[in-house]
């Protein structure tokens, strides 16, 4: 059996969204921004996915710009809103579990003259609203917080988060990649200031994103060229793929409660036996609200990766850690943030389901995980010890 | 990403587990890093009748201490201390380069075992 328990890394697309896409590639081939009936015929659907997209989240086609990721998105937001104001302050705040496309972005503005500060997390990975309150300086001009982390799919509190944010007068930024399709989200009614979001997470294709930007918000371009998404992110649009992912947004909207409810009661599921089937497991983030579908599991003892090779050989895609991390060695920044001990950090397997998963796979998985976790133990020098 | 011997090595690791009351015993590494090997050794007349290893670790971390039990079984204790993380790697085919230093933990805790193997003889 195959079962595949990443989806939090990227989902499988949504055969509704594909269909959209296909005849843009051969057919609706046209430059959106050509003046010739081709362009404008690609032109009207280019604005008809944004649309879409932007009724969805209740904000102006003008506050949306379409990109290559949340990576590019986020860039984008951090690098363009800390240039647009330096003259205006030089501090950013920011927590320690964010994903490395904002973490090692304000690393690179810290190099470049700014001051960041990255917020503890408590140990049930939240963001506490106190500790920003006090991390704000005259100097700080934005804001970025992640709305559910990759890792742990902990749901921080970007309500009271943006109520601080707006209170002071400070840009508030929000990297929703893991919770677009999966929460509701309006961005305009919570009071964020931009918003990045990536069409792979929900069932869309990848090598596609976007960014709000509330009408008004000064941010600097870090890209020259065309005249494409209004100057702001200039090169040629990815019709197939905005196409796709509008239809993506569109269709998980449309399905996000039933698919919201049936990942939380699997997961939930999973959680109860795996903690009844294999001793010494930690479940991290258990008492906070999060994302449905994500569990991360810590097998005290263990090495993530050896689990995580020995579950492939049964068909099981897991992560350990962050797929962005695979080459990095170091134990997790999120779970080291939440103080879970670095021998444990190292143990831990992220599973992600998604609104393809079954009972009877999790099942499957259930019945794989004991022997496999049984077998690597024996190995270990640590649980050995621990026996005795 | 990792080599079939690699795989190998670490779907069916040889020589798991402990010798009682070993003559040579050497542990290195350490948990933060993500990696910790044991091995244990039982020696007669300067020769290695019997290594078992217990590691904590990545798939090459397990890989490199069970290939390593493999090379020094039954050597001379001076031929088994020229074993080199280099060797190691060879034996597996190669590791990718972020994996490289498991092939040294292997390499230092043979070493361990066995110095303290002859610190034991020798005192």
């Amino acid at each position: 059996m195959k079962v595949y328990l990443d989806n939090n890394a990227t989902t499988k697309m949504d055969t509704r969204a594909l269909e959209t896409m296909l005849p843009f590639f051969s057919e609706i081939y046209g430059n959106p921004s050509s003046l010739h009936t081709m362009g404008q015929e690609a032109k009207k659907h280019l604005d008809f996915a944004r649309n879409t997209i932007c009724n969805l989240l209740e904000v102006e086609p003008l506050e949306l710009i379409f990109t290559s990721s949340g990576t590019e998105s986020n860039n984008m937001a951090l690098r363009g809103v800390a240039k647009a104001l330096e003259k205006k302050g030089k501090h950013i705040i920011t927590s320690k579990i964010e994903h490395p496309a904002v973490k090692d972005t304000c690393k690179d503005l810290e190099k470049n003259g700014y001051d960041v500060t990255y917020l503890d997390v408590n140990k049930n990975g939240m963001v506490e609203v106190e500790d920003l309150k006090n991390a704000i300086r005259p100097d700080t001009i934005l804001i970025s917080i992640m709305h559910a982390n990759n890792e742990v799919g902990t749901i921080q509190p970007i309500e009271e988060i943006a109520k601080v944010a707006n209170e002071k007068n400070i840009l508030f930024h929000v990297d929703a990649v893991q919770t677009m399709g999966k929460l509701e989200l309006k961005p305009k009614k919570i009071g964020i200031d931009l918003m990045t979001f990536s069409g792979h997470k929900f069932y869309g294709p990848k090598g596609v994103g976007g960014l709000y930007v509330k009408l008004g918000t000064r941010m600097t371009k870090f890209m020259t060229g065309g005249h494409q998404e209004r100057k702001r992110r200039p090169g040629t649009s990815n019709l197939s793929g905005i196409v796709g992912m509008a239809k993506a947004f569109e269709v998980a909207e449309l399905e996000r409660e039933q698919h919201c409810k049936q990942e939380k009661e699997l997961r939930d599921y999973f959680e109860v036996e795996i903690s009844k089937r294999v001793p010494e497991v930690i479940i991290n983030g258990q008492n906070s609200n999060r994302l449905p579908g994500t569990s991360s599991v810590t097998f005290k003892y263990l090495e993530g990766e050896s689990i995580l090779l020995r579950l492939d050989y049964k068909g099981i895609c897991v992560s350990s850690g962050s797929a962005c991390a695979s080459d990095d060695l170091r134990a997790s920044h999120v779970l080291l943030a939440m103080g879970v001990p670095v021998e444990f950090a190292h143990g831990t397997i992220r599973f992600s389901l998604g609104k393809y998963n079954t009972k009877e796979e999790i099942d499957y998985v259930l019945d794989i995980i004991p022997p496999v976790i049984e077998q690597l133990r024996v190995l270990s020098p640590f649980w050995n010890e621990f026996k005795k | 990403m990792y080599s079939e011997k690699v795989m190998d090595h670490f779907s069916n690791p040889r020589n798991v587990g402990i010798i009682e009351n070993p003559d040579g015993y050497g542990k290195v590494g350490s948990p933060a890093c993500g990696d910790v090997m044991e091995i244990f050794l039982k020696i007669e007349n300067d020769t290695i009748q019997d290594v078992k290893f217990r590691t904590f670790g990545c798939a090459s971390a397990i890989a490199t201490s069970s290939i390593s039990t493999e090379m020094i079984m039954g050597k001379k204790v001076e031929d088994a201390l020229e074993l080199t993380n280099k060797a190691v790697m060879n034996a597996l085919d190669g590791l990718p380069p972020a994996k490289i230093h498991c092939s040294v933990l292997a390499e230092e805790a043979i070493k361990a075992a066995i110095e303290d193997y002859i610190h034991k003889r020798d005192n």
